[in-house]
């Protein structure tokens, strides 16, 4: 350290010191920044990649040009967040004709479902994929996200977001489980049977507030056996079923007699 | 007793009621008394003896184990706040309880029936009739005691305490029944706070809607803006939640009185059930099909709300809007009729 303090007045002493903060705030900065995926803007290839992908996946139903026929919707306008919610957790391709596109194991890996989102975006504005920090459940106020929830979603998707049944083979499906990305993308799009609920109906905060409530679901109820938590149909068919059934055979066996 | 069955040619006449035997059904039937007492294998062999005792003994020690358990898992889990820890808890807590309780309730039974005497015993009944003496000394005792009161000869004495005996339920009665009839203003249910002007505003935070926000697809859940200002909000949020939609322009059907209650597609609707009253909220936006999840009355909010499925016999009742200066949506009037259930509609 002598050695150094000595040297302090060095005339070089400036120019060492300016290019050693400048390595240090690029270490850091390399460091601590956003991962190239995540904030990447898509690319002109991205957009040509999707394109294709489109073409030979989608075009079948959605077009061509993306702006839908008889049987699928247009896509023109839908934004990244539609592509992304619905291949990603593998609603679309559909594989058959049925009330509901039913989630299930998705067909493309990440940067092909990247590439797809590139394309619609680049058809006509939409809504995009949200930030890792705008779907944070740590950041969220679950109890505020409790009262929106109870508003908002709880008629359809039940009171601990485990779904419900709707009209002609539709139905609200169980959150559980569910990637906080697409619940954001879900209520920011409004795919299939679900109204839209848009930012200035529920704002980015209020979104991040109802995944952090479904969130805490996630941990289960403090309660013992929930029964799948769907309501009072299951809860009372055990009641009235399994335990008015095991009260009826200890009467039974009551008033049986000893052998 | 192979002639106990009655056979297919017993009548009954219809003038006495009385059943009257033919064939080989008896004119009366004979008590079969008890069946023959089996004893049971506990009573006569050793072996089986001491099996019960043990199986009894079993039981007791379940009670005992189960109420061991608990008392462990109290000192176990003892303040942890996680719900994995609660859930855990819980369970076992539970499980504990049932066997502690159970298993003494299942040995007393078992050792009952297996070990205790198992004499059969009959009671004859006796007939309910007392006899004639302690009949006569009932009466007696009765009439001497009407004789002492002297309640035959002193009328104003029998009057007062008949009045007394009468009017002293009058001081419960009375409270009652005038509060029963303490609001019988019927006419507030057929009017919800909503008024002319009063802004939509989103449920829960109360902060109003502008037309330009609702897009097509969107769903609001709407409380009247000044509804935290009523004395009774409750009360009067479960009479005015409103539901509000846009649609497509194209997709919406208007009847002719009712063009000017919608803002270009937006329309709002009662969410009360016109069945029995459950918020109606199930909204598909894409059949515009709005579901009850109580009884699965489905409602058309392209086409008036109406019926299109299930037990509701109405169409909700829809809000007239418009925007004011600002861009907010505001009601035109309140409803123009009763919401809730079809009963009100008959108050029209």
């Amino acid at each position: 350290m002598k050695a150094i303090a000595a040297r302090r007045n060095h005339r070089f002493a400036p120019v060492v010191l300016l290019a050693l903060a400048l390595l240090v705030t690029g270490g850091l900065y390399a460091a601590f920044a956003p991962s190239a995926s995540s904030a990447q803007t898509p690319s002109a290839s991205d957009v040509e990649i999707g394109s294709r992908l489109f073409q030979a996946n989608c075009a079948t139903c959605h077009g061509p040009d993306a702006a839908g026929r008889a049987e699928a919707p247009s896509l023109i306008g839908v934004g990244a967040a539609s592509v992304d919610f619905q291949v990603a957790t593998g609603r679309m391709p559909m594989q058959m004709n049925s009330p509901q596109a039913p989630a299930k194991p998705p067909q493309f890996d990440d940067e092909q479902v990247r590439q797809l989102a590139a394309y619609v975006a680049s058809l006509a504005p939409g809504p995009a994929i949200p930030t890792a920090e705008q779907v944070d459940p740590e950041l969220g106020d679950a109890a505020n996200g409790m009262v929106l929830f109870r508003t908002n979603c709880a008629m359809c998707h039940g009171a601990a977001g485990k779904g419900g049944a709707l009209t002609e083979g539709k139905y609200a499906p169980t959150l559980e489980g569910v990637e906080p990305r697409h619940i954001y993308e879900a209520m920011t799009t409004g795919p299939q049977s679900m109204p839209v609920f848009n930012d200035a109906n529920l704002n980015p905060e209020e979104k991040r507030d109802i995944i952090a409530f479904l969130a805490e679901q996630e941990r289960g109820a403090a309660g013992g056996a929930e029964l799948g938590s769907i309501g009072p149909v299951a809860e009372g068919l055990w009641a009235w079923v399994v335990g008015i059934g095991l009260l009826i055979a200890c009467a039974v066996w009551i008033g049986a007699k000893s052998s | 007793m192979s002639n106990d069955r009655p056979s297919s040619d017993l009548t009954v006449p219809a003038a006495t009621g009385a059943v009257s035997a033919r064939g080989d059904v008896p004119e009366r039937f004979e008590n079969p008394g008890l069946p023959p007492h089996q004893p049971r294998r506990a009573d006569s062999e050793p072996a089986a003896d001491k099996r019960a005792e043990r199986q009894v003994v079993a039981l007791f020690g379940v009670s005992i184990l189960g109420t061991i358990g608990v008392i462990v898992t109290y000192f176990v889990y003892p303040h942890d706040p996680s719900i994995e820890s609660m859930r855990t808890a819980n369970m076992l807590l539970g499980i504990g309880l049932f066997l502690g309780m159970f298993g003494i309730g299942a040995a007393a039974v078992h050792w009952a029936k297996t070990l205790m005497s198992d004499h059969e015993q009959a009671e004859a009944r006796h007939p309910q009739r007392s006899d004639a003496e302690v009949r006569a000394g009932a009466l007696q005792a009765l009439s001497d005691g009407a004789q002492d009161s002297g309640i035959g000869r002193r009328g104003l004495l029998k009057g007062a305490v008949v009045s007394a005996v009468a009017l002293a339920p009058l001081s419960i009665a009375v409270p009652l029944i005038g509060q029963l009839g303490g609001d019988w203003d019927v006419s507030k249910f057929r009017h919800t706070m909503w008024r002319s002007g009063t802004r939509l505003a989103r449920d829960p935070s109360g902060t109003p809607i502008r037309a330009a926000d609702v897009t097509i697809g969107s769903v609001y859940h709407v409380i009247p803006e000044d509804l935290r200002e009523s004395d009774h909000w409750i009360e009067e949020k479960a009479k005015a939640i409103v539901l509000l939609v846009r649609l497509d322009p194209q997709d919406l059907v208007e009847s002719d009185e009712r063009r000017d209650w919608s803002h270009e597609g937006i329309v709002a609707y009662s969410k009360v059930c016109t069945h029995v009253g459950c918020p109606v909220a199930l909204y598909e936006q894409q059949t515009h099909h709005l579901l009850c999840p109580c009884h699965q009355s489905t409602f058309d909010m392209a086409d008036g709300a109406k019926v299109v499925f299930g037990p509701a016999s109405r169409a909700l009742p829809q809000l007239p809007i418009t925007v004011d200066d600002a861009g907010y949506l505001v009601a035109q009037s309140d409803f123009h009729e009763p919401v809730g259930p079809s009963y009100w509609e008959r108050l029209k």
